[in-house]
């Protein structure tokens, strides 16, 4: 944690509680920092405040009516109140209109477990809506093979038209029409390849509810099936963190935590969805060694027999610099100190490369 | 790397990625950002969302510049021109840091010596950037509070990459831009461990840490650390182009390739295929047969990164674990278990209880991973070397107070044009790189289901005048020859690359674009191909 000057320090009370903040921070990030319950929809850290869910509503002493925390600055001697008949009561109600028009198949939607949506209504004890009216449907968009979307889910939080403009610099999705129409959407309608996407799948790390879904998790394993392992991506420098899931001994999906690593939360096309690979059967599953011009599979104890007995008799007949390694930058810190330890101890060569120069 | 070395004294990216954001103006330099570190592509579209200037420097109009100020289209390999000509106008407007020249470099006079005799209108020839342009780059750099250059392989894959390299550490330090937030010289690493794979000293010239094989005391340290009878000389070894050329003389008669696919990736593959073939033994350590291992006597089933434990050191030098997801397929091994079993055949006494246990071994013989554990790095969020002793938090901003070598030097650099240029029987230059949804020669992205489909086969690109020229409409299918080889790819035309230049990915097995590249043009100093610029005639052959 950096460290705060005196003079950004600010004191809030909420819920008649003290609490420290740093100006600059809204409401919102104040109480999250102190462990305070704020429901939200449309909030995510790595986007600008937008206030448009209206269930981080609260009351603040001095300010009329009901502000959103999201997008309030934090002030001090704030005197802020999260919990009350009044805010549980309209928090309610935005809750039963959003699921008026929400389709409930919570039994298999692939959000189920992580839906912000679910987890509210269940919070309050909303079982059902009392608003009827027009609902959106389920249509097949041909968006390929990764990126799913559903607008009989939408809640029209905004979350994927921000990520994509805000984040990502790309602009595929933008709000489309006004009243019951007000969704958000391609240009024309279109198949998200003809927008522009780069398939970073961003907006699916964002939404709130099972609207904007991994085609490639379906029905794969839900979020409290599945073991959860954090590690670094393989692909390119960067180095961003990525949360595997697994069940069953197969990854069945990726994501980022939010606020952790050099990527806080955000993941390109072959970090999120880069994995296939280590289920495919082309996998060299056994050692193979060359008989009569074709390889053939044989046990570790003959391969590595093999191997050292021709490092060997090279480095012996013609010398040490007769035998070369290519390292590999795939491979992780311990296994290339190895590999060139491996060259220069046991073989006695400086011949050790790697691909850094392509 | 090796041009960083020589200006500063150490080979790696000076600042933090998180740290690029807090930079006024930002100079990318041959680095498709969006595309090949998507990542630092929002750190960099997001600095220019919040109001710094980005400018880019590419002879491609890469994606980038959609959110950039400004877009110099340098003719490919004219980097060092085009950065001459910036210096010259920031000496000419008086916008060089004194102070910092002063204090914390050498070689200052020589440099602006040769900078008065370069003359902006011919730079404007060379690089093909009128000189308005460079005149306003130069003085957005130079004027800012904080400026950042960012570059990656459009800067060092050329044959005078080094110099390249060279002349954006003179850019930086003409104006005072290292060793402070936001500041510095930033090159982004293609692969997920490149930088780790150079700290531990899968290089030929150096030992862990960049201790120098020619250096006599450090090379019986560690022969007595790693208790071996070996002889190690002080000359040092060959580089993977060095090694094909010896492999194919018989110079070289064994080759152990631990999850490199060269026969794809390495320049010129006519004469890779040829030295794979010469070779009296080849095994090949990988997860998949690849077209490599089809010349193995004995090919090794590895695990996959997602399949063991270990730490890779990012772009930003920051050291992060790796964690095993799932188990690996088959018999696969780990290439640290796969080493291991090698090592004792070969009657080494190697006594690793893990990953953990060879990382303590790091530790006590590389200075800047001296304070790295595993325990800590559980703990924080990773670790930026140099992390000299296990109470160091790290340095996200390298030279701060002076330089490892002391003081930062500076470097006369002149313009060399790339050895291949153009001519009557081979009239465009081609240049490669990569692209958004593949990696390298593909053997994991064209393995996983949705991302493979997204971009399956390759394509040339080429501007409207030239296709026009050719008779080829958008998809027809190109052939594109060099002194080397020959490939065919569709025609992808694109309205804002330079007339005269093609640009080939070089991910596709089928089409590969280094059947054209070639091995012969080295940088003198670190010995990278000068893959960026390759002579080319190009013709169309059929109808889409």
């Amino acid at each position: 944690m950096r460290s705060v000057p005196d003079s950004d320090r600010i004191t809030l009370t909420i819920d008649r509680r003290r609490v420290e903040g740093r100006s600059g921070q809204t409401v919102l990030d104040v109480c999250r920092e102190a462990d305070i319950r704020v429901p939200t929809l449309c909030h995510d850290p790595r986007l600008e405040p937008s206030g448009a869910c209206r269930l981080c509503l609260v009351q603040i002493e001095g300010m009329r009516g009901f502000p959103p925390s999201c997008s309030t600055l934090a002030t001090d001697g704030m005197v802020v109140t999260t919990v009350s008949e009044d805010l549980t009561e309209l928090r309610r109600s935005v809750v039963e209109l959003l699921l008026s028009d929400h389709e409930l198949s919570c039994l298999t939607c692939d959000s189920a477990g992580a839906c912000a949506l679910q987890n509210i209504a269940y919070e309050l004890g909303i079982t059902w809506s009392p608003f009827d009216g027009e609902r959106h449907r389920t249509w097949e968009a041909a968006d390929g093979a990764l990126i799913e979307r559903d607008y009989a889910k939408c809640i029209a939080c905004g979350r994927c038209v921000r990520i994509c403009q805000e984040v990502q610099g790309c602009n595929v999705y933008g709000f489309t029409d006004r009243g019951f129409e007000f969704l958000p959407n391609t240009p024309y309608g279109s198949a998200l390849a003809d927008a522009g996407c780069e398939f970073c799948g961003q907006c699916v790390s964002t939404c709130p509810v099972g609207a904007l879904t991994d085609k490639l998790s379906r029905f794969k394993g839900r979020l409290w099936e599945v073991q959860r392992v954090e590690t670094t991506c393989g692909y390119c420098g960067v180095g961003c963190t990525v949360e595997y899931r697994v069940k069953d001994g197969r990854i069945v999906g990726a994501a980022a935590p939010l606020e952790r690593g050099v990527n806080r939360g955000n993941l390109c096309a072959k970090g999120r969805y880069g994995w296939g690979f280590t289920h495919h059967p082309d996998r060299l599953t056994a050692p193979l060694v060359r008989k009569d011009g074709e390889l053939v599979e044989t046990s570790w104890h003959d391969a590595i027999a093999v191997v050292a007995a021709n490092l060997a008799r090279i480095r012996d007949e013609h010398g040490p610099d007769t035998v070369a390694g290519l390292s590999s930058a795939k491979c992780t810190n311990e296994e290339n100190y190895l590999f060139q330890k491996l060259l220069r101890a046991a073989i006695g060569t400086h011949n050790v490369d790697h691909c850094a120069r392509l | 790397m090796t041009g960083l070395v020589a200006s500063f004294g150490s080979g790696a990216m000076t600042n933090s990625i998180a740290d690029i954001g807090l930079a006024d103006v930002i100079l990318v330099v041959g680095s498709n950002t969006t595309e090949a570190h998507p990542i630092v592509g929002i750190e960099l579209k997001q600095a220019a969302r919040r109001g710094a200037r980005v400018i880019v420097v590419d002879p491609r109009r890469i994606r980038l510049v959609d959110h950039a100020e400004t877009w110099l289209r340098v003719a490919p390999g004219t980097n060092v021109a085009l950065v001459n000509a910036m210096m010259r106008v920031i000496l000419d407007e008086g916008l060089a840091d004194e102070a910092f020249i002063t204090e914390r470099t050498e070689g200052f006079e020589e440099l602006a010596s040769h900078l008065r005799s370069i003359d902006l209108e011919e730079a404007s020839l060379t690089t093909g950037v009128p000189v308005d342009t460079i005149r306003e780059a130069a003085i957005a750099y130079a004027s800012a509070e904080r400026a950042s250059i960012v570059y990656s392989m459009g800067v060092t894959q050329h044959a005078s990459g080094t110099g390249q390299v060279r002349a954006m550490a003179n850019l930086a330090m003409l104006t005072g831009n290292v060793g402070r937030p936001g500041t510095g010289v930033n090159p982004l690493r293609g692969q997920n461990n490149v930088q780790g794979a150079c700290d531990l000293a899968c290089l030929p010239n150096c030992l862990p840490g960049y201790q120098s094989v020619t250096d006599r005391g450090a090379l019986d340290r560690f022969c007595d650390y790693w208790e071996t009878g070996a002889y190690l000389s002080e000359e040092p070894g060959l580089t993977v182009v060095e090694m094909m050329d010896a492999a194919a003389t018989g110079k070289v008669k064994a080759m152990y390739i631990m999850g490199e696919n060269p026969v794809i990736s390495d320049p010129d593959q006519a004469h890779v295929r040829a030295a794979m073939d010469a070779l009296d033994f080849l095994v090949v350590q990988d997860i998949f047969p690849t077209e490599t291992t089809a010349y193995a006597d004995v090919v090794l089933p590895a695990a996959s990164y997602l399949e063991k434990e270990g730490t890779f050191t990012n772009t930003e030098r920051r050291v992060q674990r790796v964690r095993r997801v799932v188990e690996p397929p088959g018999e696969a091994l780990t290439d640290l278990e796969i080493l291991g079993r090698l090592a004792e055949a070969l009657g080494q006494r190697w006594k690793y209880t893990g990953p953990s246990d060879v990382m303590t071994e790091i530790a006590a013989v590389t200075p800047q991973y001296a304070g790295i554990t595993y325990e800590r790095l559980e703990r924080e969020d990773g670790l930026q070397w140099p992390c000299p002793d296990e109470s160091h938090p790290g340095t996200p901003v390298l030279h701060t107070e002076g330089f490892p070598r002391g003081k930062g030097v500076f470097a006369v650099v002149e313009h060399i044009p790339p050895p291949e240029l153009p001519d009557g029987e081979y009239p465009f230059v081609m240049t490669t790189g990569r692209q958004l949804w593949n990696f390298h020669s593909e053997t994991m992205t064209g393995r996983s289901a949705g991302l493979a489909d997204l971009n399956p086969q390759n394509r040339v690109e080429i501007g409207p005048k030239d296709a026009e020229r050719l008779g080829a409409c958008q998809g027809d299918l190109l052939e594109v020859s060099s002194r080397r080889g020959t490939i065919r790819a569709a025609a992808h035309i694109v309205d804002d690359i330079a007339p005269g230049v093609v640009f080939v990915p070089f991910h596709f097995a089928d089409s590969p674009a280094n059947a054209l590249t070639s091995g012969a043009h080295l940088d003198p100093f670190s010995k990278i191909p000068g893959l960026k610029v390759t002579a080319v005639n190009v013709r169309r052959v059929a109808e889409a």
